[in-house]
């Protein structure tokens, strides 16, 4: 299993915690697995929502002390 | 002490002019020498590649002589960087010198990588460089009917320039008695319109307002040009008559060679500004990795702080200043108002009602760049 690339996207509005996401998700190679950071509230529908829709795979979304840490890993 | 700055753009200009005047002292008595490589002798003013794509600006209006806007003792070098030797402590340029430093600032910036989406580079029109604004413009002049797409790839510069684009687009077909016969549709990657959610709360009704057709979560995955489609990776497709991209963008070649960062990007702290394990290495402006918009405001703000820290380093042995994420943007709503945003790590953007005089002090902002460029405002 390759290792977890972290993307830290707190206290960001622009480009924000998304953009972030899909910048580094880009770079990724199929079956890597990236967490992303999130503080903005809406991360953990927003991130959950266009992961589905492109077809990656949500491997978990929680949020702790404030922080969204939201694993996904690359498919296509 | 030798302090390197690789790139001539807002931010390592600002840094070196700031820098030659905190130092002023210490240069002439020789115990400081600052170094600046460029790749260019000239300087641009690349917001002005937006008023280019609409005529409203000349190419000739958007550059300076790069030497002219340095202090004199700026040792400037049109040369660039073709390897980071950090390790050694050490660049080394196309010309084949060697560049050894105490403290380097790398300031390279970003590329636009529209090859990156297939199809991009021979169906889109885009803005930002001096051709292919000239070629948008000649373009926007001659459609009288029909979609004008306008697509966005991931990461860009200057992250308000699809809203700006949209309003300069309305407005101009409007003076052009074309408005009515086309239809201009926006495409953007996330799930709202704009990525700061207070753009996207006050674009939205303003797009409503301009009849601006609008789908989201649209990342570019192919341009055909043969057929005028464009596709996403979400699995949706738009034809048109003509396209507009926002193109992808990635740092520069260098870095990557130099294994600096991923994707030209280096990882930098974000209140310090220095590469990660590095304490005599500086990043600014694109060329971090920090999640902070990829423009000129952020590269001055930036170079700001990285100018105060080294020279009181130097002085008094010790950094005095956070970067705290502030970034200043003019928002153009149109060929006659603005409004604009400001914003750090910890406070979101406040949107004003856009006005005439904002839109004023844009156009003086224009002309009072070479100003700010030169770190006296």
């Amino acid at each position: 299993m390759s290792d977890i690339k972290t993307i830290d996207a707190r206290d960001t509005f622009c480009p924000g915690p998304l953009m972030e996401l899909i910048t580094y998700m880009k770079q990724a190679d199929v079956g890597d697995v990236l967490e992303l950071l999130s503080t903005d509230e809406g991360s953990g529908a927003d991130v959950p929502e266009w992961v589905t829709k492109v077809g990656h795979e949500l491997l978990s979304n929680e949020q702790i002390d404030g922080v969204w840490h939201i694993k996904i890993r690359k498919t296509k | 002490m030798r302090i390197l700055i690789v790139g001539g753009g807002t931010g390592g200009t600002i840094l070196a002019n700031n820098l030659a005047r905190r130092l002023s002292a210490e240069i002439r008595s020789r115990k400081v020498h600052i170094t600046m490589l460029s790749d260019s002798d000239k300087h641009m003013y690349q917001p002005g590649l937006l008023y280019v794509a609409f005529g409203q600006m000349t190419p000739d209006q958007l550059y300076r002589d790069q030497k002219s806007l340095l202090e004199q003792s700026v040792d400037f070098h049109v040369d660039p960087a073709v390897e980071f030797q950090i390790d050694k402590e050490r660049v080394v340029t196309k010309s084949g010198e060697t560049y050894d430093y105490d403290i380097l600032v790398i300031a390279t910036g970003s590329r636009i990588v529209p090859e990156q989406i297939p199809g991009m580079t021979e169906g889109a029109e885009t803005f930002y460089t001096e051709e292919s604004a000239l070629k948008m413009f000649r373009k926007l002049r001659s459609i009288e009917e029909g979609t004008v797409a306008v697509v966005v790839g991931v990461p860009h510069k200057c992250p308000i320039a699809p809203v700006e684009l949209i309003f300069s687009l309305h407005d101009y077909f409007k003076a052009r008695g074309v408005r009515d016969k086309i239809n201009i549709k926006y495409h953007y990657p996330i799930g709202r319109i704009h990525t700061i959610e207070n753009v996207a709360k006050w674009a939205k009704p303003e797009f409503d307002r301009m009849g601006i057709e609008y789908e989201t979560l649209f990342n570019v995955k192919e341009v055909d040009s043969e057929n005028n489609i464009v596709r996403s990776e979400e699995g949706t497709e738009t034809a048109y008559d003509m396209l507009i991209a926002i193109p992808p963008h990635s740092g520069m070649e260098v870095i990557e060679k130099s294994n600096l960062g991923a994707g030209g990007w280096i990882p930098t702290d974000r209140h310090q500004l220095t590469m990660n394990g590095h304490d005599n290495v500086y990043v600014l402006g694109d060329t971090t990795n920090l999640p902070v918009s990829k423009t000129g405001s952020a590269a001055h703000f930036e170079a700001e702080v990285v100018a105060e820290n080294i020279a009181s380093i130097i002085k008094i042995g010790t950094p005095v200043r956070d970067y705290d994420g502030k970034v200043y943007c003019f928002i153009e709503t149109g060929h006659d108002s603005a409004t604009h945003a400001m914003f750090d790590y910890k406070n979101p953007p406040d949107l004003k009602p856009s006005s005439r005089p904002m839109h004023w002090f844009k156009m003086a902002y224009n002309q009072m760049y070479w100003t700010s460029v030169r770190g006296l405002l």
